[in-house]
Order: structure tokens, then sequence, then C-alpha cells
């Protein structure tokens, strides 16, 4: 591509300060977290005497050991069932080809810009008539089919480039459906599956309004719903506040640093997600 | 030949694998059910009724929905919610847009793989995260009025979020920081998938710059674009998280959104009925604004 000296410079200082726009916020928090607690430091400023206790601190203060417990029950309570649900329907109706599928694509692919403040009365009631308000069930089921749409649609995304040839190759070797799906075309599909499940996890760390809405003890919620109690009860010791909002998102970028490569893809992707 | 065995074939093989294969989406389909689809439809019966949540309900028509527009208190919230597309949705997919188109001719160094990285950073920390994290560069003695400061423009620090006429667009500028690294990424990736003999075509033609970009580029990024407007329409919509932690809705109703005001409505004050209508509007505004957007993509590419 043909490109003058002056543009390409002048895309380097865009792109360099589009990076110190996103940064500088993290680096506030940061540098505040060390700041003696109850003190309203001036922006960004070092502190004289770093108070690394600070983060000691918010372990303590906002329970984070049980949190984490909490967040993490949450997790293997949604995401493998979703991944397991969301595969075999996007196998049905994608690779299958079932009667009806293409009703049933349209049926899933309405909720798939829904927005969660439109359902969460009658889930709030429901879960309630169930007897699980306060319980992680009451997080993880609705989760489970708030998910759906998204999941489905991005499996079945998958499922449909897999030539069916295959399938009947493994048919005529005499496999069942179930061992056709198992055997042959999960394992085929484990990029989606990566990606899927990496999205579904920062999705449920970071749920906030199910959280508050369906459970009051903060250790027993997400990690985001733990945040806002967390903002709550300490939102006036900011640094203290600052401390606990970082060592509950560095998980989330950890997971992203390291599975960067399946993330971007799914992200751009998956984006159609509201 | 072989074309035709297999075609005769499959039917057979289909209609012996129907009710296996529907085996398979059930699951699926039962969560869905029973935490998506049953839910829509309670909340458009429970917006037909006047009801506390533990009394006895009064079915009133379409009285929620009349209120809704009548009274300022819940027809503000919609308002706002549609001031909000400007900065989540506009500000995102127009900077995005320059920015990428900028930074096209060196997307594939070094610096523009890692910037790739970076500007995700606000897509995967909790939304309540990016609320704390702007409430206090916000505050009176944050980042932004110390650097208003610095560059002698002091007259005009003060608390962003606090004051009326500051504190909608002040929330708007926190989601358009979550959403422009999004936006920037995805147009980035769509300008890739430009040919670039259509470039230099334009170049030849004698295109400057500006001309370029509205005869090849813009066209080619008609996908790109429909999902950034999408996703962050949608955003702006039914923004919850950020207002919820950075201002409650306040000072005095001024950043009070459509999701704010059914959590408080339904679980505060009680008022079902009305939050579960305002709940419909919401629903129903999602799809009034994401349908046209597919549509025109659709028609665009056929």
């Amino acid at each position: 591509m043909i490109v003058s000296r002056r543009e390409a410079l002048l895309g380097r200082v865009l792109l360099v300060v589009l990076m110190a726009v996103t940064i500088v916020p993290f680096i506030s928090l940061f540098v505040t977290a060390l700041h003696p607690g109850g003190t309203y430091p001036q922006g960004i400023t070092w502190p004289e005497d770093p108070q690394w206790g600070n983060f000691a601190r918010a372990v303590e203060a906002a329970q984070m050991g049980k949190l984490l417990g909490s967040t993490l029950l949450i997790e293997v309570g949604v995401v493998p069932a979703a991944l397991l649900f969301a595969t075999m329907a996007g196998f049905a109706l994608g690779q299958l080809r079932i009667r009806g599928h293409r009703v049933l694509l349209v049926l899933f692919l309405l909720g798939l810009t829904l927005p969660f403040e439109g359902v969460v009365i009658p889930l709030y009631y429901q879960v309630r008539e169930m007897g699980l308000l306060g319980t992680r069930w009451a997080i993880v089921l609705p989760l489970l089919g708030l998910y759906m749409p998204f999941a489905v649609v991005w499996m079945r995304a998958h499922f449909a480039t897999v030539p069916a040839e295959l399938s009947e190759a493994a048919r005529v070797d005499g496999a069942g459906l179930w061992q056709l799906f198992w055997r042959i075309h999960v394992p085929l599909a484990r990029p989606a599956l990566a990606s899927l499940g990496i999205l579904l996890f920062l999705w449920t760390w970071n749920q906030f309004l199910l959280a508050i809405v369906m459970v009051d003890d903060p250790t027993r919620r997400t990690m985001a719903g733990a945040l806002g109690a967390f903002q709550g009860q300490y939102g006036t010791d900011i640094p203290l506040l600052c401390a606990g909002s970082l060592l509950i998102l560095a998980p989330t970028l950890l997971v992203f640093f390291v599975f960067q490569r399946q993330f971007a893809a799914a992200l751009l992707a998956g984006a159609v997600k509201g | 030949m072989a074309l035709l065995t297999r075609s005769a074939r499959r039917p057979a093989r289909r209609r012996a694998a129907a009710w296996a294969g529907w085996l398979f989406v059930l699951p699926a389909l039962l969560f869905y059910g029973v935490f998506v689809l049953r839910p829509i439809a309670l909340t458009l019966q429970y917006s037909l009724y006047d009801w506390n949540g533990i009394g006895l309900a009064r079915f009133v028509g379409v009285d929620n929905y009349v209120r809704i527009l009548t009274d300022e208190r819940l027809l503000s919230p919609i308002l706002h919610a549609f001031e909000l597309i400007i900065f989540f949705s506009a500000v995102p997919v127009v900077l995005g847009l320059l920015v990428a188109n900028t930074i096209r001719g060196i997307a594939t160094t070094r610096l523009a793989g890692v910037a790739r990285t970076v500007v995700f950073m606000p897509q995967v920390i909790p939304l309540v995260a990016a609320g704390i994290m702007w409430s206090w560069l916000l505050s009176s003695t944050g980042l932004v009025n110390q650097l208003l400061r610095a560059v002698g423009l002091g007259q005009l620090a003060r608390a962003w979020l606090g004051e009326f006429d500051t504190a909608l667009p002040a929330v708007g500028l926190i989601g358009a920081w979550v959403l422009l690294g999004l936006c920037t990424v995805l147009l980035l990736a769509g300008m890739g998938k430009i040919d670039t003999a259509l470039y230099e075509a334009a170049r030849l033609d004698g295109a400057g710059p500006v001309q370029e970009f509205f005869a090849v580029t813009l066209p080619g990024l008609r996908q790109e674009i429909a999902v950034c407007v999408t996703v962050t329409v949608i955003a702006a919509l039914s923004s919850f998280d950020i207002v919820y932690i950075s201002t409650q809705g306040g000072p005095g109703g001024a950043t009070s959104v459509p999701g704010l005001q059914i959590f408080y409505l339904a679980f505060s004050q009680r008022e079902v009925g009305l939050a579960s209508a305002l709940a419909m509007a919401l629903m129903v505004l999602v799809v009034l604004v994401v349908l046209p957007v597919q549509w025109v993509t659709r028609r665009g590419e056929e």
C-alpha cells in the first residue's frame, strides 16, 4: 500500500494517543490505590510513601477469598453447561439441519439483542417462586438461558461450515448420532468452543445487574456484583476503593492477555451481543 | 451420478435423525424458554397491571404506557438514553473511523499490533470497575481537573458527575472510553479486508485522502460499521452498570436511564407494573433501532 511518510507518522502519533487515553485511567487507579487510606490525592501523583498494604486491606475488607470462591462456583455452574448445551444445539441446527432448524435459528436470533433489564423483573419473581432467591442458582440458571441466543448462534455458525460429507462418512462407518457428535464434531469445534468459553467466563465475572437483584449477600455474588457492594461500603475511602477495583479487574485482564489470540477474534465476531 | 445418490439418500437419513436431532436442541431451548421467552411474555403481562409485587394485581390496560409518555420522571430516562447514543455510539464510531483510517497504512507494524491489544482493555474489565475508575478521574480532585488546571483552564474544573449540565455528558464519556477501542479495532480489521487495488486505482485517478476515504474506505466498511452501531447503540439504550455506579441517576434525575429506572421502580418502589411497561418500551426501542441498521446493511450487500 502506498502511504506517504507524513501519513504514517500521523498514524503512529494517533495510535500512541489512543493507547495513552486507554491506559492512563488504569495508571490513575493504580497510583491512587497507593495513597494513605481516606485521603483525596490530586489527580495522578506518586505518593511519598506508597501504601502497598492497601491491597492487603482491600483483600480483607472485601473478603476477597470468599468472593473469588463464590465467583468461581458461579463460573463452574455456568460456563461448562452453557458450552455443552450451545454446542449440542449448534450441531443440530448447523450440521444435522433438523426439521425446523430455520425457525429455531430465528427464535434464538430474536434474543440476541435483548437487554437484560427487559426480563429481570419476571426473572426475580420466577426465581423467588423456585425458592432460589439469594443463592448462586439465582444467577447461574438465568444466565444459562440468557447466554443461549448468542452461544447457540455462535456454535451454529461453526457447525454450518463443517462439510456434511464428514458426518456422512462417519455414519457409513457405523457411528451413532451421539458418537458422531462427541467423537467427530466436538474435537473439531475446539477453537470455536475456546473463544466462546472465554467470552462466557468474562461476561459471568462482569455480570452486575442479575447479581445485585438476585443476591443480597455480596459474598455470594459475581465479582462485579460484589464490587458494587464494596463501593457502597467503602465509597469514601478512595485509595481502598481503587485497590479493591484493581484486584477485581486484574484477573479479567490476565485472562485477556493469556488468551489474546482467541479473544480478539471472539470479541470481534461476538460483538453483536449487547 | 454421485450427486444424485447423495441427494436421494439424504432425506431418508434426515427423517430418521429428526427426533433424535431435536433432543440436541432441547436443553438450550428449555433454558432459553424458561429464562428468556417466558419472562418476556410475563413482562408484557405485568406491564398491563398495577401491582406492588406482593398483593393483588389490578388490570389497568395501557395505563402504565400512558404514564410513561406523560410523566416527566418516566419519559426523561428514555430521552437521556437517546442522548447517550451520541456519546456511546456516534463518538466511538466516528472517532474510530478517523483513527482507523489514519493508522490503516501502518496496520501491520508492531506498534499497531500492541495498540490492538491495549485498546481492548476497557472491553474486558467489569463496567462497574470502569465506573469507579472514571468517577475518581472526573471528581473534583481527579485527573481531568488536574489536567485542566495544568493547561490554564482551571476555571472549568468542577465535579463533572455532580453537576446538572455536565453529569450526562460525563457518563457518556465513560461509555465512549469503553467502546472506542472496540470500534477502532473492528473497523481496522474491516479495512484490512478491502482490496488494496481499489486504493491504488483511486490514487491513480487522482483522489485525495478525503475522496479516497468516501469512495473506497467507507463503502467497504458497511458491515463493520453496522456491527459497531448495533453494539454501541444497544450499550447506550440499555446502559445500567456505569450509571448505577457513577451517579445513581443523579443529580436530581439528570442521568436517569431506562435500565436504572426499571431497577428502582421494580425493586425499591415496588411499582412492578410500571417498571415492566418501561422494560417493554426499552426492548421495543432496541429492536426499532437495531432492525433498520441490519436491514440497511443486508440490502446494501445484495
